[in-house]
């Protein structure tokens, strides 16, 4: 056996400290399909989990990449994937499954420029609002977005504690630079990497409910084999699991779906300021757009323009209560991204109307230049 | 109406009420489907196994078929069209200790999904895949499916089917399955003990079992449910190790049951062991 959590400094790209993330947060089951730009993280993984009591397999396609990730996940293991603008497209029925039959399991999208074939070697962010809405049907889910391979690295233990903790998938949506950029990466000591697993269920194993809330509104997660008998279904269920065709157990089993998230806010939304405690125009940005941020909250302060930036480090549920304080002392809003106007939206609704809110955004295919931001701010403040 | 309560309640009692969601009857299947008799024959199977029921896992996709995985008081997942196979797949490679069991139907299988079949015999993944036929899509009410014998009618080929159908055992065969088999749900004793035989062998088990649709392919096609069952007891022949070149379907002649590939081969997870585990 080899070491799990390679504690020290590292020169990994965002890919690979991907991998190393998800193996310190003690995932042992990749079902993969390789797609640029996230081969990387397959590949590291299928290198490295035989030798730390783990799996990789490579499916078929997508759809089976994600189907074995959530049986892996019912037999116990922490499970992931991760794929690229296609891929996330097709593993969005079982996406869906997940979600309903609450099973733990973290997707990364190292997002490229599209749609279809797209620009398979550029980034791009043009897949934000599919993290949020696309599976059919009304849900929550939880979706960060790191914007180098030091936060990957994190985060990736993040999205398996939060997934772990809410029984939901967690998406990672970095994109092609972060995840081809090499940078420093430092993998602290073991006992310093603080991971979360499901809680086993107690008590009677003839009277577990599968679906019975918690505390939390999150019920606990036995696996496959320890005597549960559990049925698991993405019909719609009631607390034991059984299908039950009616509206009150939509409402019922819809409302615990959605409220283990929206009741749960404080414990998952997480963002960072800088320079916001003056700041007048408030860029949003969220990924390796944050990078071109912080550049041009650089350049801008030092002409004088009180600039600062809101970094989404969550970026559903989105932070729109934070947003909404925000509007009432600032000048206006910039979201930079790149995409055509995606979470640009979201930060449009939360204002509200009371100062403006523009856009920097861009196809896909190449960074924003900081100097794109800063000419918006002169042009419209 | 006489005797005492416990004897009423011993000739209620089904032998196989341990292993059957008792609380989600009744079921959905209808009158003249052969699905239940299938499903009871694998739950004789799970039992004659002799196999620590805990660690038997049935997975189902969509479909009516599909709703087997509903009612097995066992460890059971009822996943997404077609997607059974993959998640059985991961469910083994989590933890290898369980004994898998797909129970599905002949569209979820072998239309939506094909492709995860044939690269799971592919990589002899341990797991046991029963495969109800019933040569159409009966939960949505009767269309083509990959099953259907050309110039059948259906919804959706009301001139009749002009395609040809899939020869499963062939299929499975030809993809690498270790262990191939074809019965009707008449042949309850051979399908029973071939489903404890697929169980217990390692490596990729694949069954087809043909099976009554009477409601929405004997209707169109002029076969009652019990023309059906005549055609399974008088134009079948049993042939165990037929080549499986030859086994289409046609009851206007002879369709051929049996065993017909019973081989070994490592499974896919005794060659991740032997080889993806070696240091390097």
């Amino acid at each position: 056996m080899k070491k799990a959590i390679l504690t020290g400094e590292h020169f990994f790209t965002g890919d690979v400290a991907c991998a190393e993330g998800a193996l310190a947060a003690g995932c042992r089951f990749f079902g993969g399909y390789p797609i640029t730009p996230a081969t990387e993280i397959a590949e590291r993984m299928a290198s490295r989990l035989p030798h730390v009591g783990g799996s990789y397999i490579q499916m078929e396609d997508e759809i089976a990449a994600i189907a074995s990730v959530l049986g892996a996940s019912w037999a116990g293991v922490k499970s992931m994937t991760a794929t690229s603008g296609p891929g996330f497209s097709l593993m969005m029925e079982n996406l869906g499954l997940g979600i309903c039959t609450e099973t733990p399991c973290v997707i990364v999208n190292v997002q490229r420029g599209g749609p279809s074939t797209g620009l398979p070697t550029q980034g791009a962010q043009g897949d934000m609002m599919q993290s949020r809405w696309g599976s059919h049907g009304d849900y929550e889910i939880i979706v960060l977005a790191p914007y180098s391979p030091q936060e990957i690295f994190y985060q990736t233990i993040t999205a398996f504690n939060l997934s772990e903790t809410y029984r939901i998938p967690v998406l990672i949506m970095t994109d092609e630079i972060v995840g081809h950029m090499s940078e420093k990466v430092i993998i602290p000591d073991s006992r310093k990497v603080k991971t979360i697993s499901r809680t086993a269920p107690k008590g009677r194993k003839d009277r577990f409910r599968l679906f019975e809330p918690g505390p939390n509104g999150v019920a606990p997660m036995p696996a496959a084999g320890q005597g549960y008998n559990v049925h698991v279904t993405g019909l719609t269920h009631d607390e034991k699991g059984y299908p039950v065709m009616t509206v009150d157990t939509q409402v019922e089993m819809m409302d615990r779906l959605t409220g283990k998230i929206r009741n749960n806010l404080d414990d998952i939304i997480m963002t960072e300021s800088y320079m916001m405690d003056d700041a007048e125009i408030v860029l949003v940005s969220y990924g390796v757009s944050a990078r071109t941020c912080l550049a041009a909250v650089d350049q801008a302060r030092k002409s004088g323009i009180k600039a600062g930036m809101f970094r989404l480090i969550t970026v559903w549920p989105f932070p729109e209560e934070e947003i909404k304080k925000i509007a009432e002392r600032v000048k206006g809003f910039i979201t930079v991204e790149m995409n055509l106007g995606q979470i640009h939206r979201e930060v449009q609704r939360c204002v509200g109307g009371k100062v403006p809110a523009v856009l920097v955004g861009h196809h896909g295919g190449t960074i924003i230049p900081p100097e794109d931001v800063l000419k918006k701010m002169k042009e419209t403040f | 109406m006489g005797g005492s309560p416990d004897i009423s309640k011993k000739q209620l009692d089904h032998p196989l009420d341990d292993l059957i969601r008792t609380d989600r009857l009744p079921h959905i299947w209808c009158a003249g489907c052969g699905i239940g008799t299938v499903f009871s024959s694998c739950l004789t199977a799970i039992k004659a196994s002799e196999l620590e029921l805990n660690n038997i896992s049935m997975v189902s996709g969509i479909g009516c078929s599909g709703r087997a995985a509903g009612y097995v008081k066992l460890d059971s997942f009822h996943t997404t069209h077609g997607r059974a196979i993959p998640f059985a797949t991961g469910l083994k490679l989590g933890n290898p200790d369980l004994n898998v069991i797909v129970f599905s139907g002949d569209g979820d299988l072998f239309a939506i999904g094909g492709n995860h079949m044939i690269h799971a015999a592919r990589r002899n993944m341990d797991i046991t895949v029963i495969c109800v036929n019933n040569l159409n899509y009966g939960m949505t009410g009767g269309q083509v499916a990959a099953t259907t014998p050309h110039m059948a009618k259906s919804t959706t080929t009301p001139s009749g089917n002009p395609e040809d159908p899939f020869n499963l055992p062939l299929l499975a065969y030809a993809s690498g399955a270790t262990y191939v088999a074809r019965w009707t749900m008449l042949h309850t004793r051979e399908l029973t003990s071939s489903i404890q035989e697929a169980i217990l062998k390692k490596g990729f088990s694949f069954i087809e079992v043909l099976s009554p649709c009477p409601v929405n392919y004997g209707r169109r096609n002029k076969e009652k449910a019990l023309d059906t069952l005549k055609l399974y007891q008088e134009n079948t022949i049993i042939r165990n190790d037929a080549n499986p070149a030859g086994l289409d379907i046609d009851f206007s002649k002879e369709v051929v049951l049996g065993k017909f590939v019973d081989v070994e081969r490592d499974t896919y997870i005794e060659r991740y062991e032997k080889i993806c585990r070696q240091e390097s």
